[in-house]
């Protein structure tokens, strides 16, 4: 059981800062996912963890030494690879075999550790095989495998479903949380794709631009975003964001964009005036039969049934597009005209700094 | 899908194959005779070569040539202790008659009739023609190898050679890793630096080095030939270009499986560059085989001389001796015909990727 505790940890390439101070603090057997968009520097943070970056200040700890100029090959962690890294020139069980042979064990326990993990993933009957003469999946066990027989302090993945088709993606990401149930390591885990994120972490670190933008657990950055970024980049389709400027009406406010005004109650942090984004998750978008005490009135541009769910994206005059998503089936039509109403205590309200101001807002 | 129709045509359908399935087109026959041509042009040396190395020394010089080697055929005539050569000859009567030549005197022969020994015939030597018969001299082979030593050099050029291409290898092996693998200030400066050196002719630098290897006392020992040309800078650059392109994750995932260096190097690295390997091996092979200058000029005794320096000896001021010459060079070829024959794949391969031969 493994902590890792990173401590203003900065890196650059010459006179570019690409980690600009993160710090964060993986719990033992925890599951941690690093999520970004491509370039946000959440491969480089997991180089710098597994030892194959240096750092330029800050410190890594792990289980409380700094490890700052520590070899990735002492640090005890494992690591598996977006290309699964698998040495073409060596069978499987070779494959497994050799970090276990580098560090001296007796063949026979080397046998015991590589049929167990071999076992416990499947992959026993292609033991003798090379890499090339497997799937893409069966590759990206044995690449675990490779990480699991050497009992490693911390398991590190970079991307590692990325290169599957879509199917075998969820089969092996399922199977990724039953391993990780079943072994119980520390796991940091570096994709892009925030289904992923949610589905398998205990804690998500959304990072961007070489910074942590949120972390915290896959629920908690869903309901409550703190910033602009994590609230367009955690949920599937990605939450309505809409600029606006806030505007007092009678005792309270109204956020106006294009023709469109939303009214609110008095809040904090909001005065007429201010340069407000208000955001609302396709799902929490309500369809009213009439305009009045509706948001909004739209036409639809495209409707997906997908029989069980139906997505609606609406066009409305001086607003970016917006995704509806209701259960089940809608009798609605391209073209139409529609009242949306938007659910107050699930709409979520950020600055002009792109901060929180309030995830939900009174009715 | 060319391949694997290609693998399963015979050589004899191979040899006919022509354009279409109906009779010949003039381009079949334009085609052939080029590649006859060819063929001619490339083997037509070696041929020669081979037939003229079991050539007797007479037979070499003969002109007109002939093209298989032949020998005069000899008979032993009774109450004469050699065997005598014999001729065809024409009778002052026309008539031809098989005689055997006793001696000969300005422009005339003494000539014998082996079946009737008593008697001896006076016959112009424009009235004879040797009979011959077609004969390998194979003492041009196996005189060298006994008398001469040849076995020696053709040992020690077996030993410079197996030994030599170990050395480079390792050596341009460990170069091109430090080069490729790791990043570190002033890394192309280096390969640029190494590549540099190939503008240096060997003349240039014959005179330092020869210097150096007599400090180091190794003049007239194998390794005076064996270890000043172990560093090639074409070795370097071949592997190094070859080992850059091996996937930098499976570096890494060797250094996260806590491989030492040595073991990336000789686990990893070395058996994945191992087609790049195999043509500097071959490359190497062939360079140290062949070569003649250096040896030459370090080796003076002749028990350490190697097959090329050792064929030099035949090469007097005033006596060319042909037919050993011709005989031992075809020694030499056979073990570079061998590695070509075997490793021609690598062979394309390499001079393909390097723009080497």
């Amino acid at each position: 059981m493994t902590q890792i505790v990173l401590n203003e940890v900065r890196k650059s390439y010459g006179d570019v800062e690409v980690i600009h101070g993160i710090d964060l603090t993986v719990d033992s057997g925890e599951f941690v996912v690093f999520v970004g968009p491509s370039g946000c520097g959440k491969s480089t943070l997991l180089r710098i963890i597994a030892g194959l970056e240096d750092i330029t200040s800050g410190a890594v700890q792990i289980d409380g030494d700094v490890v700052n100029h520590v070899t990735a090959s002492d640090r005890g962690l494992a690591m598996v690879f977006q290309s699964y890294a698998l040495y073409p020139h060596m069978s499987v069980y070779k494959n497994m075999a050799f970090g276990l042979e580098n560090s001296k064990m007796p063949k026979s326990e080397i046998d015991a550790r590589v049929r167990e993990a071999a076992g416990m993933l499947q992959i026993t009957d292609y033991l003798d095989r090379k890499p090339k003469a497997l799937s893409g999946g069966q590759r990206q066990r044995v690449a675990i495998g490779r990480a699991i027989v050497r009992d490693p302090k911390a398991f590190l993945f970079d991307e590692p479903l990325s290169n599957l088709d879509a199917e075998l993606r969820v089969t092996m990401r399922k199977e990724l949380a039953a391993l990780h149930s079943k072994i119980g390591g520390t796991m940091i885990y570096v994709t892009h794709d925030q289904t992923e994120a949610m589905t398998l972490a205990d804690k998500i670190v959304v990072l961007q631009g070489g910074r942590v933008e949120q972390a915290g657990r896959p629920l908690d950055l869903y309901n409550t975003p703190q910033n602009v970024f994590v609230a367009g980049f955690i949920g599937s389709p990605r939450m309505n964001l809409i600029e606006a400027v806030a505007e007092a009406e009678g005792d309270g406010l109204a956020l106006v964009a294009g023709g469109t005004r939303v009214r609110l109650p008095a809040m904090a942090g909001i005065s007429a005036g201010d340069r407000v984004t208000y955001g609302i998750r396709p799902e929490h978008v309500i369809l009213t039969d009439s305009a009045e005490g509706a948001d909004m009135s739209v036409t639809i541009a495209l409707s997906e049934q997908l029989g069980g769910e139906t997505y609606l994206y609406c066009n409305a005059e001086g607003l970016p597009q917006l995704t509806v998503h209701q259960l089940g089936q809608l009798p609605i039509e391209e073209g139409q005209a529609l009242h949306l109403r938007f659910d107050r205590p699930r709409m979520h309200l950020f600055g002009a700094d792109g901060q929180v101001i309030a995830n939900g807002v009174a009715a | 899908m060319a391949d694997t129709t290609a693998d399963r045509r015979s050589i004899a359908a191979l040899v006919t194959a022509r354009r279409g399935r109906g009779k010949l087109h003039w381009t079949d026959v334009f085609t052939y005779a080029y590649l006859v041509f060819g063929v001619l042009l490339m083997f037509g040396p070696v041929v020669w070569l081979v037939l003229s190395s079991f050539k007797s020394p007479a037979g070499l010089v003969e002109f007109p040539p002939t093209l298989l080697p032949l020998g005069q055929v000899s008979v032993t005539v009774e109450g004469y202790d050699d065997p005598l050569p014999l001729f065809l000859t024409t009778l002052e009567d026309g008539t031809q008659k098989e005689l055997a030549q006793v001696r000969r005197i300005g422009i005339v022969s003494q000539m014998v009739d082996p079946e009737n020994p008593g008697e001896t015939i006076r016959v112009p030597i424009d009235q004879r023609e040797p009979i011959r018969e077609f004969r390998l001299a194979t003492e041009n082979y196996v005189d060298p190898l006994q008398r001469f030593n040849f076995t020696r050099y053709l040992w020690n050029s077996v030993v410079v050679t197996t030994l030599a291409t170990l050395v480079t290898l390792l050596i341009n092996s460990m170069a091109a890793y430090g080069l490729s693998i790791y990043e570190f200030k002033g890394r192309n400066a280096i390969m640029l630096f190494v590549i540099g050196t190939l503008m240096i002719p060997i003349t240039v630098i014959l005179v330092p080095v020869y210097l150096v290897v007599t400090q180091l006392g190794m003049v007239n020992s194998l390794w005076a030939v064996i270890l000043p040309g172990a560093a090639t800078p074409t070795g370097v650059f071949l592997l190094r270009q070859y080992m850059l392109t091996i996937p930098r994750d499976l570096i890494e995932a060797a250094r996260m499986d806590k491989a030492s260096e040595w073991q990336i190097y000789w686990r990893v690295v070395m058996p994945l560059a191992m087609p790049a390997v195999a043509v500097l091996a071959i490359f190497s092979i062939m360079w140290r085989w062949n070569e003649f200058l250096w040896p030459l000029i370090v080796l003076n005794r002749s028990e350490v001389y190697t097959l090329q320096v050792g064929l030099n000896a035949f090469q007097g001021e005033l006596d060319v001796q042909w037919h050993y010459i011709l005989a031992m060079t075809v020694v030499t070829l056979i073990p570079v015909v061998l590695v070509f024959a075997f490793l021609q794949r690598f062979i394309t391969t390499g001079i393909a990727s390097s723009g080497m031969k």
